[in-house]
Protein backbone atom coordinates (compact mmCIF):
# COMPACT_ATOMS: atom_id res chain seq x y z
CA UNK A 1 0.00 0.00 0.00
CA UNK A 2 1.18 3.15 -0.95
CA UNK A 3 0.15 6.64 0.52
CA UNK A 4 -0.37 9.62 -1.61
CA UNK A 5 2.70 11.53 -0.38
CA UNK A 6 4.67 8.77 -1.87
CA UNK A 7 3.52 8.59 -5.03
CA UNK A 8 3.56 12.55 -4.95
CA UNK A 9 7.20 12.37 -4.09
CA UNK A 10 7.17 9.61 -6.76
CA UNK A 11 6.46 11.83 -9.17
CA UNK A 12 8.29 14.91 -8.47
CA UNK A 13 11.39 13.52 -8.40
CA UNK A 14 10.47 11.59 -11.83
CA UNK A 15 9.69 15.30 -13.15
CA UNK A 16 13.42 16.85 -11.31
CA UNK A 17 15.28 13.77 -12.92
CA UNK A 18 13.57 14.14 -16.24
CA UNK A 19 14.04 17.95 -16.24
CA UNK A 20 17.94 17.28 -16.33
CA UNK A 21 17.89 15.67 -19.96
CA UNK A 22 20.72 17.51 -22.17
CA UNK A 23 18.84 16.26 -24.86
CA UNK A 24 15.58 18.64 -26.15
CA UNK A 25 13.87 15.79 -27.16
CA UNK A 26 14.49 13.23 -24.69
CA UNK A 27 13.53 16.03 -21.85
CA UNK A 28 10.80 16.84 -23.20
CA UNK A 29 9.41 13.29 -24.14
CA UNK A 30 10.01 12.10 -20.27
CA UNK A 31 8.50 15.02 -18.62
CA UNK A 32 5.27 14.57 -21.23
CA UNK A 33 5.09 10.89 -20.60
CA UNK A 34 5.60 11.04 -16.45
CA UNK A 35 2.92 13.18 -16.78
CA UNK A 36 0.50 11.58 -18.50
CA UNK A 37 0.80 8.09 -16.98
CA UNK A 38 0.17 9.72 -13.64
CA UNK A 39 -2.84 11.34 -15.33
CA UNK A 40 -3.86 8.04 -16.62
CA UNK A 41 -3.57 5.79 -13.74
CA UNK A 42 -5.07 8.73 -11.46
CA UNK A 43 -8.40 6.66 -10.03
CA UNK A 44 -7.19 3.52 -9.92
CA UNK A 45 -7.82 1.49 -7.12
CA UNK A 46 -6.47 -1.82 -7.16
CA UNK A 47 -3.83 -2.21 -4.95
CA UNK A 48 -2.06 -5.16 -7.00
CA UNK A 49 -2.23 -3.24 -9.72
CA UNK A 50 -0.85 0.47 -8.26
CA UNK A 51 1.88 -1.46 -6.42
CA UNK A 52 3.24 -2.88 -9.73
CA UNK A 53 3.06 0.50 -11.84
CA UNK A 54 4.91 2.42 -8.33
CA UNK A 55 7.11 -0.38 -8.67
CA UNK A 56 7.91 0.58 -12.27
CA UNK A 57 7.72 3.92 -11.48
CA UNK A 58 10.82 3.24 -9.16
CA UNK A 59 12.83 1.15 -11.71
CA UNK A 60 11.90 4.22 -14.36
CA UNK A 61 13.48 6.73 -12.00
CA UNK A 62 16.66 5.19 -12.14
CA UNK A 63 16.86 4.82 -15.99
CA UNK A 64 16.51 8.84 -16.13
CA UNK A 65 18.88 8.86 -13.54
CA UNK A 66 21.50 7.11 -15.54
CA UNK A 67 20.95 8.06 -18.94
CA UNK A 68 20.74 11.93 -17.93
CA UNK A 69 24.58 11.36 -17.25
CA UNK A 70 25.12 9.57 -20.37
CA UNK A 71 23.43 12.07 -21.81
CA UNK A 72 25.92 14.93 -20.41
CA UNK A 73 28.94 12.94 -21.09
CA UNK A 74 28.56 13.07 -24.88
CA UNK A 75 26.65 16.50 -25.05
CA UNK A 76 26.09 17.71 -28.51
CA UNK A 77 25.15 21.61 -29.72
CA UNK A 78 21.60 23.08 -28.70
CA UNK A 79 18.72 22.67 -31.58
CA UNK A 80 17.57 25.84 -33.70
CA UNK A 81 14.30 25.78 -31.55
CA UNK A 82 15.93 26.08 -27.82
CA UNK A 83 18.59 28.99 -29.67
CA UNK A 84 15.30 30.48 -30.85
CA UNK A 85 13.43 30.89 -27.33
CA UNK A 86 17.23 32.31 -25.73
CA UNK A 87 16.46 35.01 -28.38
CA UNK A 88 12.59 35.33 -27.74
CA UNK B 1 20.18 22.59 -67.14
CA UNK B 2 20.09 22.90 -70.56
CA UNK B 3 16.55 22.03 -70.47
CA UNK B 4 16.18 24.49 -67.98
CA UNK B 5 17.43 27.58 -69.87
CA UNK B 6 15.10 26.05 -73.10
CA UNK B 7 12.42 26.52 -70.59
CA UNK B 8 13.11 29.61 -69.47
CA UNK B 9 13.51 31.06 -73.60
CA UNK B 10 10.35 29.50 -73.92
CA UNK B 11 8.95 31.31 -70.81
CA UNK B 12 10.02 34.48 -72.36
CA UNK B 13 8.39 34.28 -75.80
CA UNK B 14 5.42 33.12 -74.60
CA UNK B 15 5.46 36.38 -72.41
CA UNK B 16 6.55 38.44 -75.40
CA UNK B 17 3.57 36.87 -77.29
CA UNK B 18 0.98 37.34 -74.46
CA UNK B 19 1.79 40.85 -74.77
CA UNK B 20 2.18 41.14 -70.89
CA UNK B 21 6.56 41.57 -70.61
CA UNK B 22 4.77 43.98 -68.18
CA UNK B 23 4.15 41.08 -65.86
CA UNK B 24 7.30 39.94 -65.70
CA UNK B 25 8.64 43.58 -64.55
CA UNK B 26 6.25 43.40 -61.62
CA UNK B 27 7.19 40.16 -60.80
CA UNK B 28 10.78 41.29 -60.62
CA UNK B 29 9.87 44.05 -58.59
CA UNK B 30 8.16 42.36 -56.18
CA UNK B 31 10.64 39.93 -55.47
CA UNK B 32 12.80 40.63 -52.18
CA UNK B 33 16.13 40.65 -54.31
CA UNK B 34 17.92 41.49 -51.14
CA UNK B 35 16.85 37.71 -49.80
CA UNK B 36 19.96 36.04 -48.35
CA UNK B 37 19.26 32.18 -47.22
CA UNK B 38 22.07 33.08 -44.69
CA UNK B 39 20.33 35.53 -43.06
CA UNK B 40 17.58 32.90 -41.87
CA UNK B 41 19.62 30.12 -41.03
CA UNK B 42 19.30 30.38 -37.22
CA UNK B 43 22.22 29.09 -34.16
CA UNK B 44 21.78 25.07 -33.69
CA UNK B 45 21.08 21.71 -34.46
CA UNK B 46 18.54 21.13 -37.12
CA UNK B 47 15.28 19.74 -35.48
CA UNK B 48 14.65 15.89 -36.38
CA UNK B 49 12.01 15.40 -38.50
CA UNK B 50 13.00 12.08 -40.64
CA UNK B 51 11.36 9.74 -38.56
CA UNK B 52 10.74 7.12 -41.40
CA UNK B 53 14.28 7.03 -42.40
CA UNK B 54 15.90 6.20 -38.64
CA UNK B 55 14.49 6.81 -35.19
CA UNK B 56 16.26 8.54 -31.90
CA UNK B 57 17.65 5.80 -29.56
CA UNK B 58 15.15 5.36 -26.78
CA UNK B 59 16.95 6.29 -23.60
CA UNK B 60 15.44 3.00 -22.11
CA UNK B 61 16.54 0.69 -24.87
CA UNK B 62 20.08 2.14 -24.48
CA UNK B 63 19.86 1.44 -20.98
CA UNK B 64 19.25 -2.02 -21.29
CA UNK B 65 21.88 -2.41 -23.51
CA UNK B 66 24.68 -1.51 -21.89
CA UNK B 67 25.41 -4.31 -19.90
CA UNK B 68 25.86 -6.37 -22.88
CA UNK B 69 28.37 -4.20 -24.12
CA UNK B 70 30.53 -3.79 -20.96
CA UNK B 71 30.17 -6.48 -18.49
CA UNK B 72 28.36 -9.47 -20.09
CA UNK B 73 30.35 -9.96 -23.48
CA UNK B 74 29.55 -13.39 -23.87
CA UNK B 75 28.89 -15.35 -26.97
CA UNK B 76 25.41 -16.08 -26.85
CA UNK B 77 25.80 -19.52 -28.48
CA UNK B 78 29.02 -21.07 -26.11
CA UNK B 79 26.97 -23.63 -24.34
CA UNK B 80 30.15 -24.33 -22.16
CA UNK B 81 29.93 -21.25 -19.57
CA UNK B 82 28.38 -18.68 -17.74
CA UNK B 83 29.47 -15.92 -19.94
CA UNK B 84 27.79 -18.18 -22.98
CA UNK B 85 24.21 -18.71 -20.57
CA UNK B 86 23.72 -15.50 -19.72
CA UNK B 87 23.92 -14.10 -23.14
CA UNK B 88 21.96 -16.50 -24.76
CA UNK B 89 19.50 -15.68 -22.03
CA UNK B 90 19.17 -12.17 -22.79
CA UNK B 91 18.44 -13.48 -26.40
CA UNK B 92 16.11 -15.48 -25.86
CA UNK B 93 14.22 -12.80 -23.24
CA UNK B 94 14.45 -10.36 -26.24
CA UNK B 95 13.36 -12.68 -29.20
CA UNK B 96 10.34 -13.53 -26.92
CA UNK B 97 9.53 -9.76 -26.34
CA UNK B 98 9.69 -9.17 -30.05
CA UNK B 99 7.44 -12.11 -30.97
CA UNK B 100 4.62 -11.17 -28.27
CA UNK B 101 4.66 -7.57 -30.26
CA UNK B 102 3.58 -9.55 -33.02
CA UNK B 103 1.46 -11.99 -31.87
CA UNK B 104 4.20 -15.00 -32.73
CA UNK B 105 5.92 -17.75 -31.42
CA UNK B 106 9.62 -17.03 -29.93
CA UNK B 107 10.60 -20.12 -32.49
CA UNK B 108 9.20 -17.87 -35.53
CA UNK B 109 11.72 -14.83 -35.03
CA UNK B 110 15.14 -15.42 -36.59
CA UNK B 111 17.54 -12.51 -35.95
CA UNK B 112 18.91 -10.82 -38.87
CA UNK B 113 20.78 -7.60 -39.27
CA UNK B 114 18.34 -5.43 -40.49
CA UNK B 115 14.90 -5.47 -42.68
CA UNK B 116 16.80 -5.47 -46.10
CA UNK B 117 18.25 -8.66 -44.78
CA UNK B 118 14.99 -10.05 -43.84
CA UNK B 119 13.39 -9.29 -47.16
CA UNK B 120 16.43 -11.10 -49.07
CA UNK B 121 16.15 -13.82 -46.97
CA UNK B 122 12.34 -14.22 -47.13
CA UNK B 123 11.99 -13.54 -51.36
CA UNK B 124 15.38 -15.35 -52.48
CA UNK B 125 15.12 -18.03 -50.02
CA UNK B 126 11.30 -19.14 -50.16
CA UNK B 127 11.47 -18.78 -54.35
CA UNK B 128 14.55 -21.00 -54.69
CA UNK B 129 13.30 -23.15 -52.08
CA UNK B 130 10.54 -23.80 -54.37
CA UNK B 131 11.67 -23.24 -57.38
CA UNK B 132 11.30 -27.26 -58.67
CA UNK B 133 7.49 -26.42 -59.05
CA UNK B 134 7.01 -22.78 -58.80
CA UNK B 135 8.78 -20.12 -60.76
CA UNK B 136 6.81 -17.14 -60.45
CA UNK B 137 6.37 -14.33 -57.61
CA UNK B 138 4.20 -11.67 -56.89
CA UNK B 139 5.23 -7.74 -55.73
CA UNK B 140 4.13 -3.72 -55.76
CA UNK B 141 5.75 -0.74 -57.53
CA UNK B 142 5.77 0.86 -54.65
CA UNK B 143 7.81 -1.63 -52.48
CA UNK B 144 11.40 -0.67 -50.56
CA UNK B 145 14.28 -0.77 -52.96
CA UNK B 146 16.06 -3.93 -51.31
CA UNK B 147 12.56 -6.15 -52.14
CA UNK B 148 12.56 -4.23 -55.85
CA UNK B 149 16.00 -5.69 -56.03
CA UNK B 150 15.80 -9.16 -54.82
CA UNK B 151 13.18 -9.60 -57.10
CA UNK B 152 14.98 -8.54 -60.08
CA UNK B 153 17.72 -10.56 -58.93
CA UNK B 154 15.24 -13.44 -59.07
CA UNK B 155 14.24 -12.45 -62.32
CA UNK B 156 18.09 -12.97 -63.57
CA UNK B 157 18.05 -16.33 -62.13
CA UNK B 158 14.86 -17.15 -64.42
CA UNK B 159 12.12 -16.78 -62.46
CA UNK B 160 8.87 -14.38 -63.36
CA UNK B 161 8.33 -11.77 -61.25
CA UNK B 162 4.99 -9.31 -61.31
CA UNK B 163 5.22 -5.68 -60.26
CA UNK B 164 1.46 -4.91 -59.47
CA UNK B 165 0.54 -1.11 -59.62
CA UNK B 166 -1.05 0.57 -57.35
CA UNK B 167 -4.10 3.05 -57.95
CA UNK B 168 -3.83 6.50 -56.97
CA UNK B 169 -4.01 6.55 -53.34
CA UNK B 170 -1.30 4.58 -53.01
CA UNK B 171 -3.18 1.01 -52.14
CA UNK B 172 -3.32 -2.02 -54.33
CA UNK B 173 -5.85 -3.43 -55.70
CA UNK B 174 -7.41 -6.69 -54.05
CA UNK B 175 -8.91 -7.67 -57.59
CA UNK B 176 -5.39 -6.86 -59.51
CA UNK B 177 -3.77 -9.48 -56.79
CA UNK B 178 -6.24 -12.28 -56.66
CA UNK B 179 -6.13 -12.12 -60.89
CA UNK B 180 -2.20 -12.46 -60.57
CA UNK B 181 -1.75 -15.35 -58.36
CA UNK B 182 -1.38 -18.30 -61.10
CA UNK B 183 -0.95 -22.31 -59.43
CA UNK B 184 2.82 -21.02 -60.60
CA UNK B 185 3.09 -18.90 -57.79
CA UNK B 186 5.29 -19.60 -54.63
CA UNK B 187 5.23 -16.01 -52.62
CA UNK B 188 3.41 -12.82 -52.59
CA UNK B 189 5.51 -9.82 -50.82
CA UNK B 190 3.62 -6.77 -49.91
CA UNK B 191 4.82 -3.76 -47.09
CA UNK B 192 2.37 -3.17 -44.48
CA UNK B 193 3.16 0.51 -44.25
CA UNK B 194 4.88 2.54 -46.74
CA UNK B 195 7.98 4.67 -46.25
CA UNK B 196 7.41 7.42 -48.62
CA UNK B 197 3.82 7.66 -48.67
CA UNK B 198 2.52 6.14 -45.42
CA UNK B 199 0.02 3.82 -46.49
CA UNK B 200 -1.43 1.14 -44.47
CA UNK B 201 -2.04 -1.93 -47.24
CA UNK B 202 -5.18 -3.94 -46.42
CA UNK B 203 -2.76 -6.74 -45.24
CA UNK B 204 -5.59 -8.97 -43.51
CA UNK B 205 -7.26 -9.13 -46.80
CA UNK B 206 -4.36 -9.94 -48.16
CA UNK B 207 -3.18 -12.67 -45.72
CA UNK B 208 -6.61 -13.90 -46.23
CA UNK B 209 -6.13 -14.32 -50.05
CA UNK B 210 -2.86 -15.82 -50.14
CA UNK B 211 -4.01 -18.38 -48.03
CA UNK B 212 -7.14 -19.01 -49.87
CA UNK B 213 -5.12 -19.73 -52.85
CA UNK B 214 -2.16 -21.78 -51.03
CA UNK B 215 0.51 -18.70 -51.49
CA UNK B 216 2.96 -17.82 -48.93
CA UNK B 217 2.90 -13.95 -47.83
CA UNK B 218 5.53 -11.94 -46.86
CA UNK B 219 4.95 -8.44 -45.54
CA UNK B 220 7.56 -5.93 -45.00
CA UNK B 221 6.79 -4.73 -41.81
CA UNK B 222 9.64 -2.69 -41.22
CA UNK B 223 7.61 1.01 -40.81
CA UNK B 224 4.16 -0.45 -39.45
CA UNK B 225 5.76 -2.64 -36.37
CA UNK B 226 5.03 -1.30 -32.57
CA UNK B 227 3.35 1.38 -34.49
CA UNK B 228 0.48 -0.01 -35.59
CA UNK B 229 -1.21 -3.14 -34.01
CA UNK B 230 -0.52 -6.56 -36.53
CA UNK B 231 -0.96 -10.05 -34.97
CA UNK B 232 0.45 -12.34 -37.93
CA UNK B 233 -2.17 -15.07 -37.16
CA UNK B 234 -5.34 -12.62 -37.73
CA UNK B 235 -3.69 -11.41 -40.34
CA UNK B 236 -2.04 -14.23 -41.95
CA UNK B 237 0.77 -13.61 -42.66
CA UNK B 238 3.59 -16.39 -42.97
CA UNK B 239 6.90 -13.97 -43.03
CA UNK B 240 7.61 -11.04 -41.72
CA UNK B 241 10.17 -8.32 -42.32
CA UNK B 242 11.13 -5.95 -38.86
CA UNK B 243 13.71 -3.75 -38.38
CA UNK B 244 14.89 -2.44 -35.16
CA UNK B 245 15.96 1.34 -35.41
CA UNK B 246 13.01 2.31 -36.77
CA UNK B 247 11.47 1.47 -33.58
CA UNK B 248 13.57 3.74 -31.43
CA UNK B 249 16.41 0.35 -31.10
CA UNK B 250 19.52 0.42 -32.48
CA UNK B 251 21.00 0.10 -35.73
CA UNK B 252 22.34 -2.66 -37.27
CA UNK B 253 19.50 -5.27 -36.19
CA UNK B 254 16.28 -6.74 -37.38
CA UNK B 255 14.42 -9.63 -37.00
CA UNK B 256 12.30 -12.04 -39.56
CA UNK B 257 8.89 -14.03 -38.55
CA UNK B 258 8.92 -17.77 -40.15
CA UNK B 259 5.68 -19.37 -39.55
CA UNK B 260 6.13 -22.73 -38.34
CA UNK B 261 2.61 -24.20 -38.93
CA UNK B 262 2.26 -24.49 -41.85
CA UNK B 263 5.82 -24.58 -41.67
CA UNK B 264 7.39 -22.26 -44.17
CA UNK B 265 10.55 -23.70 -45.50
CA UNK B 266 13.47 -21.37 -46.70
CA UNK B 267 16.92 -21.79 -48.77
CA UNK B 268 19.42 -20.13 -46.36
CA UNK B 269 21.80 -17.05 -48.32
CA UNK B 270 24.13 -17.49 -45.85
CA UNK B 271 26.57 -20.24 -44.89
CA UNK B 272 28.29 -20.97 -41.54
CA UNK B 273 27.87 -22.11 -37.76
CA UNK B 274 24.03 -22.55 -38.24
CA UNK B 275 22.71 -20.13 -35.88
CA UNK B 276 19.37 -19.27 -35.92
CA UNK B 277 17.97 -22.57 -36.85
CA UNK B 278 20.42 -22.25 -40.10
CA UNK B 279 18.47 -19.83 -41.28
CA UNK B 280 20.74 -16.77 -40.97
CA UNK B 281 24.37 -18.25 -39.45
CA UNK B 282 26.72 -15.68 -37.54
CA UNK B 283 27.10 -14.58 -34.02
CA UNK B 284 24.04 -12.80 -33.08
CA UNK B 285 24.73 -9.52 -31.82
CA UNK B 286 23.55 -9.30 -28.18
CA UNK B 287 23.33 -6.10 -27.10
CA UNK B 288 21.76 -5.13 -30.11
CA UNK B 289 19.20 -7.88 -30.11
CA UNK B 290 18.70 -7.18 -26.33
CA UNK B 291 18.29 -3.14 -27.51
CA UNK B 292 15.59 -4.53 -29.87
CA UNK B 293 13.80 -6.83 -27.87
CA UNK B 294 13.08 -3.87 -24.85
CA UNK B 295 12.32 -1.56 -28.28
CA UNK B 296 9.59 -4.26 -28.82
CA UNK B 297 8.40 -4.36 -25.06
CA UNK B 298 8.10 -0.50 -24.79
CA UNK B 299 5.99 -0.22 -28.30
CA UNK B 300 4.01 -3.29 -26.59
CA UNK B 301 3.09 -0.60 -23.94
CA UNK B 302 3.24 2.18 -24.95
CA UNK B 303 1.53 1.87 -28.93
CA UNK B 304 -1.29 3.15 -28.52
CA UNK B 305 0.22 6.62 -26.82
CA UNK B 306 2.31 7.49 -29.24
CA UNK B 307 -0.89 6.36 -32.31
CA UNK B 308 -2.60 9.36 -30.53
CA UNK B 309 0.37 11.49 -30.25
CA UNK B 310 1.38 11.04 -33.54
CA UNK B 311 -2.22 11.81 -34.78
CA UNK B 312 -2.16 15.22 -32.61
CA UNK B 313 1.00 16.22 -34.49
CA UNK B 314 0.33 15.54 -38.26
CA UNK B 315 -3.08 17.17 -37.97
CA UNK B 316 -1.34 20.08 -36.28
CA UNK B 317 1.15 20.27 -39.27
CA UNK B 318 -1.46 19.55 -41.87
CA UNK B 319 -4.08 22.34 -40.45
CA UNK B 320 -1.64 24.66 -40.36
CA UNK B 321 0.13 24.22 -43.73
CA UNK B 322 -3.28 24.01 -45.67
CA UNK B 323 -4.69 26.51 -43.62
CA UNK B 324 -2.08 28.82 -45.15
CA UNK B 325 -0.76 27.46 -48.62
CA UNK B 326 -2.80 26.75 -51.37
CA UNK B 327 -2.00 24.19 -54.13
CA UNK B 328 -0.54 21.78 -51.85
CA UNK B 329 -1.40 17.95 -52.13
CA UNK B 330 -1.17 15.21 -49.70
CA UNK B 331 -0.04 11.71 -51.74
CA UNK B 332 -0.96 8.69 -50.70
CA UNK B 333 -4.42 7.58 -49.20
CA UNK B 334 -5.21 10.10 -46.16
CA UNK B 335 -7.43 7.32 -44.00
CA UNK B 336 -5.48 4.28 -45.27
CA UNK B 337 -2.35 5.67 -43.91
CA UNK B 338 0.42 6.10 -40.76
CA UNK B 339 -0.16 9.78 -39.22
CA UNK B 340 3.35 9.62 -38.35
CA UNK B 341 4.59 9.75 -42.32
CA UNK B 342 3.35 13.01 -44.21
CA UNK B 343 4.05 13.38 -47.95
CA UNK B 344 2.64 16.64 -49.47
CA UNK B 345 3.72 18.25 -53.18
CA UNK B 346 3.56 21.85 -52.89
CA UNK B 347 2.99 22.54 -56.49
CA UNK B 348 5.29 25.29 -58.46
CA UNK B 349 8.29 25.03 -55.97
CA UNK B 350 10.95 22.53 -56.16
CA UNK B 351 11.38 19.90 -53.29
CA UNK B 352 15.50 20.15 -53.78
CA UNK B 353 15.10 23.97 -53.07
CA UNK B 354 12.67 24.14 -50.64
CA UNK B 355 14.95 21.42 -48.68
CA UNK B 356 17.55 23.50 -48.84
CA UNK B 357 15.92 26.60 -47.91
CA UNK B 358 14.78 24.40 -45.09
CA UNK B 359 18.06 23.58 -43.39
CA UNK B 360 16.91 24.05 -40.13
CA UNK B 361 14.64 21.05 -40.45
CA UNK B 362 16.11 17.69 -41.07
CA UNK B 363 13.39 16.12 -44.03
CA UNK B 364 13.51 14.05 -47.31
CA UNK B 365 12.03 14.33 -50.11
CA UNK B 366 11.53 10.52 -49.67
CA UNK B 367 13.96 7.44 -49.13
CA UNK B 368 16.93 7.51 -47.53
CA UNK B 369 18.60 4.98 -49.75
CA UNK B 370 17.57 7.61 -52.94
CA UNK B 371 17.97 10.71 -51.11
CA UNK B 372 21.36 11.44 -53.04
CA UNK B 373 19.99 11.03 -56.75
CA UNK B 374 18.00 13.93 -57.99
CA UNK B 375 15.18 11.95 -59.78
CA UNK B 376 11.72 12.00 -58.84
CA UNK B 377 11.07 9.22 -56.23
CA UNK B 378 9.42 5.67 -58.14
CA UNK B 379 6.71 5.82 -55.64
CA UNK B 380 5.16 9.08 -56.34
CA UNK B 381 5.81 7.92 -60.23
CA UNK B 382 3.72 4.92 -59.27
CA UNK B 383 0.91 6.47 -57.66
CA UNK B 384 0.30 8.72 -60.70
CA UNK B 385 2.07 11.91 -59.61
CA UNK B 386 2.52 14.31 -62.37
CA UNK B 387 6.35 15.02 -63.27
CA UNK B 388 6.34 17.87 -61.50
CA UNK B 389 4.53 16.99 -58.27
CA UNK B 390 6.82 14.07 -57.46
CA UNK B 391 9.39 16.77 -58.10
CA UNK B 392 8.03 18.63 -55.24
CA UNK B 393 7.42 16.56 -52.37
CA UNK B 394 8.98 16.59 -49.26
CA UNK B 395 8.23 13.46 -46.09
CA UNK B 396 7.48 14.72 -42.94
CA UNK B 397 8.34 12.03 -40.33
CA UNK B 398 7.17 11.97 -36.83
CA UNK B 399 8.14 10.27 -34.29
CA UNK B 400 8.13 9.37 -30.20
CA UNK B 401 10.21 12.57 -29.28
CA UNK B 402 9.06 14.84 -31.52
CA UNK B 403 7.60 17.82 -29.35
CA UNK B 404 4.25 20.44 -30.67
CA UNK B 405 7.08 23.51 -30.66
CA UNK B 406 9.13 21.38 -33.23
CA UNK B 407 5.89 21.14 -35.76
CA UNK B 408 5.04 24.68 -35.22
CA UNK B 409 8.46 25.82 -36.15
CA UNK B 410 8.87 23.44 -39.04
CA UNK B 411 4.89 24.70 -40.30
CA UNK B 412 5.80 28.24 -40.26
CA UNK B 413 9.26 27.65 -42.10
CA UNK B 414 7.65 25.95 -44.76
CA UNK B 415 5.06 28.20 -45.29
CA UNK B 416 7.70 31.25 -45.36
CA UNK B 417 9.65 29.30 -48.01
CA UNK B 418 6.96 27.78 -50.16
CA UNK B 419 5.86 31.33 -49.95
CA UNK B 420 9.00 32.88 -50.66
CA UNK B 421 10.10 30.55 -53.51
CA UNK B 422 6.35 30.79 -54.95
CA UNK B 423 7.11 34.60 -55.53
CA UNK B 424 10.11 33.91 -57.18
CA UNK B 425 8.33 31.56 -59.84
CA UNK B 426 7.25 32.29 -62.95
CA UNK B 427 4.71 29.80 -63.13
CA UNK B 428 3.31 30.17 -60.24
CA UNK B 429 2.95 34.14 -61.13
CA UNK B 430 1.27 32.33 -64.61
CA UNK B 431 -1.36 30.17 -62.07
CA UNK B 432 -2.67 33.52 -60.17
CA UNK B 433 -3.29 35.02 -63.49
CA UNK B 434 -5.28 31.92 -64.81
CA UNK B 435 -2.91 30.21 -66.82
CA UNK B 436 -3.41 26.29 -67.31
CA UNK B 437 -0.42 25.15 -67.16
CA UNK B 438 -1.02 22.34 -68.77
CA UNK B 439 -2.47 23.88 -72.28
CA UNK B 440 0.66 25.79 -73.01
CA UNK B 441 3.04 24.52 -75.65
CA UNK B 442 6.52 25.08 -74.50
CA UNK B 443 8.29 26.06 -77.64
CA UNK B 444 11.59 24.59 -77.11
CA UNK B 445 11.79 20.80 -75.26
Amino acid sequence: MHSRQQILSLYKSLMKESNKFSSYNYRNYALRRIRDAFRENMNLTDNNQITKIVKDGYRNLEIIKRQVLIGDLYKSDKLVIENVKLLA
Amino acid sequence: MHKCVFKLKGFYSLVNNRNCSQLSSIRLLSTDLRFSIKDEVCEGRPLYLDAQATTPLDPRVLDCMLPYLTSFYGNPHSRTHAYGWESEHAVEKARMQVANLIGADPKEIVFTSGATESNNISIKGVARFYSGKKKHVITTQTEHKCVLDSCRALEGEGFKVTYLPVNQNGLISLENLEKAITPETSLVSIMTVNNEIGVKQPVAEIGRICKSKKVFFHTDAAQAVGKIPIDVNSMNIDLMSISGHKIYGPKGVGALYVRRRPRVRIEALQSGGGQERGLRSGTVPTPLVVGMGEACDIAISDMEYDHKWMEKLSKRLMDQIFEKLSHVIRNGDPVHSYPGCINLSFAYVEGESLLMALKDVALSSGSACTSASLEPSYVLRAIGADEDLAHSSIRFGIGRFTTIDEVDYTAQKCIHHVTRLREMSPLWEMVQEGVDLKTIQWSQH
